[in-house]
């Protein structure tokens, strides 16, 4: 097996591309960044001059809003320059390939590329050809990772929580497709969660789920039983009919968040997603807007996460 | 042309043979030494052998000229100790007609190095619809019939291929894998592709298919040729399959006797390969079968692709590996690992693959085909791109020290092949 391709030869964080084989410190590193960061995007004036000079390009191949505007706003509260390029509908389309676009952009002097790529494995790839001093963030790669969501579902519930050392946390809906929930699941273990559930039906879990260290429960109602943290995640729309599931309508009969349901988990469970959310399919908009719900704090916290690991990985 | 390889370890894996002697080639053929040699190879300290037989190797011709050529992927077997292989029909046209087998047995004619054995596409463009001409193809030289990676997902058309073919006694050499459980697949169906979020091919896609092809073949009695076996489920269909003396033969690629899935690593696209490879008690199964003979040889699937075609995220890389010029030093591996002697494990890229290839070469007998390796089983070799021949330098192993160069190549008598 090769060396991290994360971490440098002094095992700091030279890109992020997962949360799996990051150890705990870094990720309490990258945590407790955030939290200094938090006052930052609270204050008038939310800038500081951490990268000031520096050009962070983001490079989506796969169309978001969300995801690149909050790296977007994080680089500026940096004082970063931001380039936003949407590859999908650019260079790719008249044939140029992944890694002539990454030389070519490199070649105008990139500090941080920001990936976003349907394909897992491609910031991977990038990574592995840019220049020493160039550091790759990954924002989402196929079904493999997503590790800043990870980490700001991880400084959330933190944040919420405490500690994670007794905790028992639900993920719930699409783990198959999903690379949020591996990045969760992989920062919930190594930060000593005691239990992780997957919830889900058979044809939305993975081969051998259980390798990741979570318990899967099928039943919605038994799975959520005693639980303080309950993660849903987002159905896509294609998935949605077809042989996967037969509608939108028993899915949410059967692993959609109702407040029938939130009431088999812990009073004080809190409710998370990490968005865009399907109301009625996965969630019902009497949870998602409701006291235990969490998710719009989420969205801030994501700025912080993401100043953080932009400032951490520039550093090293 | 009258040689004489001189005082080397002679190994005849067919006869069991090895001893230090001579070996002695005269009109094409091995005959018995009579003093009148035009030419001398010195072999003490070296071993001696049948010229290896590769059951599958892609030369990219026609079509594919930009990946490679028929004379660079020549020069790689001859400097494997390759002397026989069949090569694939997924060409550009595919070779389902007989003026493209011509052509290509034409060309590696003239190249005059190794004998090339062309098998045919079993439906027209590989499509899996329309029976090809067969008759046709075989008098061109077609030694058997194949649909290479293409799959024929309609089981009527099967049917009726395999039942044409045992019509005319042609072999039908065939991957089992069901299209619909493997559309999209790029990884096996386990933890690595769970974690790494790649979409996988369970194990079953390739049992369920080989379940039809089975029971086709004691419907048809078609001679069956199951190619790139990959799960150790499979290898006991077969085993069960040879003891019901079905006319079933089998091989397995060299990469997934040595590599499983771990060998990922971190979306190393070196390791996209077809069928996948599965998991580490697969490929301890594959390993042991090819040993025990339930699988019958083991092949290069040498897969020349361009480094572009490598250089993409994992899932879109194009599969395969390079493989002829490490087919030699990954055998020898593979037998020191299980601790066979060198006899048994040669047997399986020399005799056993003339066997399903139905030729007289991969013996050194009297009056058998004059093929021949001079081979150094100790020689250290590092897989780097510059040493390797091929135009694809596409291989997992590129980094490794392995053992085992080949000193001289010999096909009919000629030396098409010879380094110092």
């Amino acid at each position: 097996m090769q060396r991290n391709p994360q971490l440098n030869a002094n095992g700091e964080l030279q890109h992020l591309l997962s949360i799996e084989g990051l150890p705990r410190e870094i990720l309490l590193q990258i945590l407790d960044t955030a939290e200094s960061f938090v006052g930052v995007t609270e204050r008038d004036i939310k800038k500081v001059p951490l990268l000031r000079g520096k050009s962070v390009f983001n490079l989506f191949f796969e169309p978001s809003t969300r995801t690149r505007t909050t790296f977007e706003i994080a680089a500026k509260r940096l004082s970063a320059d931001v380039i936003n390029l949407n590859i999908a509908a650019s260079s790719q389309s008249k044939g140029e390939s992944l890694l002539d676009t990454v030389a070519n952009l490199s070649a105008m002097h990139a500090d941080l590329f920001v990936v976003r790529h349907a394909s897992s494995g491609a910031p991977y790839l990038i990574a592995r050809h840019v220049k020493p001093h160039e550091h790759v963030i990954n924002a989402g790669d196929g079904r493999h990772a997503h590790p800043t969501q990870g980490l700001l579902d991880l400084y959330t519930i933190r944040h919420y929580k405490k500690d994670f050392a007794r905790l028992t946390v639900a993920v719930v809906g699409d783990i198959l497709h999903s690379r949020v929930a591996r990045s969760l699941i992989h920062g919930l273990t190594t930060l000593g969660t005691p239990e992780v559930r997957v919830i889900s039906p058979q044809t939305l879990l993975p081969a051998g789920v259980e390798s990741l260290g979570v318990h899967v429960f099928h039943d919605m109602r038994e799975g959520l039983k005693g639980v303080d943290v309950i993660v849903m995640l987002r159905l896509q729309n294609e998935r949605m009919t077809g042989a996967l599931l037969p509608s939108a309508q028993e899915f949410f009969m059967n692993y959609g968040l109702t407040a029938e349901k939130l009431a088999l988990a812990r009073p004080d469970a809190i409710v998370m997603h990490p968005g865009p959310m399907n109301r009625g399919v996965e969630i019902d908009s009497s949870v998602a807007d409701g006291p235990h719900s969490v998710i719009l704090p989420q969205v801030t916290f994501g700025i912080a996460v993401r100043m953080a690991v932009m400032s951490i990985v520039a550093g090293n | 042309m009258r040689l004489l390889v001189r005082g080397g370890r002679v190994i005849d894996p067919a006869s069991g043979r090895d001893a230090i002697g001579d070996v002695f080639i005269a009109e094409g053929k091995f005959a018995a030494a009579d003093g009148s040699a035009d030419r001398v190879i010195e072999a003490k300290g070296l071993v001696v052998a049948p010229g290896l037989i590769d059951l599958a190797a892609r030369l990219r011709e026609p079509g594919y000229e930009y990946k490679a050529t028929l004379e660079s992927e020549v020069e790689a077997a001859v400097a494997g100790g390759v002397t026989s292989l069949a090569c694939m029909p997924d060409t550009d046209p595919p070779l389902d007609e007989p003026g493209l087998v011509d052509m290509l047995r034409r060309r590696a004619k003239a190249l005059a190095r190794v004998r090339v054995y062309p098998v045919g596409a079993l439906t027209v463009k590989l499509q899996g619809e329309r029976l090809t001409e067969m008759a046709e193809l075989a008098v061109s030289g077609c030694v058997a019939f194949s649909q290479a990676n293409a799959p024929i997902a309609d089981t009527l058309v099967l049917w009726r291929a395999l039942q044409y073919a045992a019509t005319f006694g042609y072999s039908v050499w065939l991957r089992a894998e069901d299209p619909w459980l493997a559309k999209g697949g790029v990884a096996h169906d386990g933890e690595v592709a769970t974690r790494l979020g790649l979409s996988a091919i369970p194990p079953f896609a390739e049992t369920i298919a080989l379940g039809t092809l089975l029971e086709l073949v004691r419907a048809t009695g078609t001679r069956l040729h199951v190619c790139r076996l990959s799960s150790a489920a499979a290898v006991e269909m077969i085993r069960a399959a040879k003891k019901e003396k079905l006319p079933v033969s089998c091989d397995v690629g060299i990469h997934h006797v040595h590599l499983s899935e771990l060998d990922l690593g971190y979306f190393d696209s070196h390791c996209r390969l077809e069928p996948p490879l599965r998991s580490r008690r697969d490929r301890e199964a594959l390993s042991r079968a090819l040993a025990d003979g339930t699988i019958d040889c083991v092949v290069s699937d040498h897969t020349p692709v361009d480094e572009d075609q490598k250089q993409l995220p994992f899932a879109e890389a194009e599969p395969g590996a390079t493989g002829l010029e490490l087919l030699l030093p990954l055998v020898l591996k593979w037998g020191a690992e299980r601790n066979l002697p060198l006899a048994k494990s040669l047997a399986r890229v020399t005799v056993d693959a003339a066997r399903v290839l139905g030729a007289a070469s991969g013996r050194i007998e009297p009056g058998a085909p004059g093929d021949a390796i001079v081979f150094d089983p100790e020689a250290p070799f590092r897989v780097t791109p510059e040493a390797l021949r091929s135009q694809g330098k596409n291989s997992p192993f590129l980094g490794y020290e392995l053992a085992g160069r080949v000193r001289a190549t010999i096909v009919a008598g000629n030396v098409v092949f010879e380094q110092k």
